[in-house]
């Protein structure tokens, strides 16, 4: 397919990870942002293409995975309620919550939905006008516009049965945290191509300033994601820290304008929970007070509960970047996509899922015991 | 989560500006898309399509540059084999 083969092909990558090598004369550390780029990563092999010296560091960048525990307790609770249809995307039907996930819900009978998008939602209320229908709008900046249209059209054509349990989240908040933590390794980002095509990059610039940064706006295909290394690379080198756009045929500096007025008259800014983070200020997205009537969290009168995470899951120092997935003693032992102690096994674009993917069975080659 | 691919705007089923809808063809497999957000993409061209949105138009002349880099590059020696 047209814009999608070319950017895999085998030659154009090889070239990049010889100019990548070419250029790199000491250890660097880059934290890919978006799980769909560490998804990327790890099933096209890309850091076995890089120098020894090039370390990837696979950022907090899954919603799925960061959605804090609380929330998915909550949709449990709502979803199990007589006369409700609730809607989500599929990722989240297996996100552990404190006691089950969404999925044992739909199979104790609930009505639990998969939809592809927030409108299929809204034309399911539109379709059982006599049912609450819920959409879980989970996500980053890349879906909020779609979840704002949906609310913004319920609330013009006056479908009262819908409402939303939003759980959105905000990159740039999240990648300062990591930034400003004691423990941060991270010496250059690769930032979330399609984030930045609903944001544009203004908001990374004073970043870039402040912790002395390079910062690319890259990607998700194999080859935007090797010269988004290089481009890194070669800031890191001359010792610029800048912010550059590798993705420019979908990402503008102000990104775009329509979808940002939507979400800014839908959403407001709000402090946020992350799984195994724990609380970032301003970095989640609420309904604000004109879409109130819309807030799943009110209409249900779900009282505001703090939740403990299972203390042997690490997802959070995973999310972090302070450890990789085969540094957890529960990896691939009693934590596995299909029982999951934490998101990170969840969601095919969390960093523990990805490598149980495509690492696990070469891991268990090369670490035979008789060998050693 | 934030997976969003490039497709063809095959045809305008709906032009009123919040509503503003279109077919959208990838690699031959045809959806319903919103194109709200993108008054600006036509048929024939291409657009990044997340949950049934499309949330940018992609620029051709851009989408050449990674290639063009590559050019810049060889030119200064970079893509030699065997840097050690």
């Amino acid at each position: 397919m047209r814009f999608i083969d070319e950017y895999r092909d085998a030659k154009t990558a090889e070239q990049y990870a010889h100019a990548i090598a070419h250029i790199t004369t000491r250890p660097w550390n880059i934290m890919e942002v978006c799980g769909g780029q560490t998804h990327a990563i790890v099933k096209f092999g890309v850091d076995e293409l890089l120098p020894g010296e090039i370390t990837l560091i696979h950022g907090p960048g899954c919603p799925v995975c960061v959605t804090p525990v609380e929330l998915v307790d909550k949709a449990i609770e709502i979803a199990a309620l007589p006369g409700v249809i609730f809607c989500s995307f599929g990722d989240m039907l297996r996100v552990p919550g404190t006691e089950k996930d969404l999925l044992a819900v739909k199979a104790g009978g609930g009505d639990i939905r998969i939809v592809y998008s927030p409108l299929d939602a809204l034309a399911v209320a539109r379709d059982h006008p006599t049912k609450q229908v819920v959409f879980f709008a989970v996500g980053f900046e890349t879906t909020a516009p779609a979840n704002a249209m949906a609310v913004h059209q319920a609330r013009r054509q006056r479908v009262a049965n819908f409402s939303m349990l939003v759980s959105h989240v905000l990159v740039p908040p999240a990648m300062e945290t990591i930034l400003a933590s004691p423990r941060c390794q991270v010496q250059g980002f690769l930032a979330a191509g399609h984030v930045c095509t609903v944001m544009g990059y203004t908001e990374y610039e004073p970043l870039t300033r402040k912790y002395r940064v390079p910062i690319v706006v890259t990607g998700f295909e194999p080859v935007d994601i090797l010269q988004g290394v290089y481009m890194c690379v070669r800031q890191l080198e001359e010792g610029r820290a800048e912010v550059e756009n590798q993705y420019g045929r979908s990402v503008r500096r102000e990104g775009n304008r329509l979808a940002q007025q939507l979400m800014v008259e839908v959403f407001r800014i709000i402090p946020r929970r992350w799984r195994g983070v724990g609380e970032i200020p301003q970095s989640g997205l609420g309904l604000s007070d004109r879409y109130t009537e819309f807030d799943a969290e009110k209409r249900f009168g779900m009282a505001k509960t703090v939740t403990e995470e299972p203390a042997e899951c690490i997802s959070g120092e995973i999310l972090q970047g302070v450890k990789k997935p085969c540094e957890c003693p529960a990896f691939a032992m009693h934590c596995s996509p299909e029982h999951p102690l934490g998101a990170t096994m969840v969601s095919s674009e969390g960093a523990c899922a990805a490598y149980y993917r495509y690492r696990r069975l070469r891991q268990a080659e090369t670490i035979q015991p008789g060998r050693i | 989560m934030c997976l969003a691919v490039p497709g063809k705007i095959v045809s305008i089923t709906c032009d009123e500006p919040l509503l503003r809808a279109g077919k959208v063809s990838f690699g031959g497999i045809v959806k319903e898309v919103n194109l709200a957000y993108v008054p600006e993409a036509t048929i024939g061209e291409y657009v990044i399509v997340h949950v049934g949105f499309a949330i940018s138009k992609l620029d051709e002349q851009e989408a050449q540059r990674v290639f063009e880099y590559l050019r810049q590059m060889e030119e200064l020696g970079e893509l030699e084999s065997g840097s050690a």
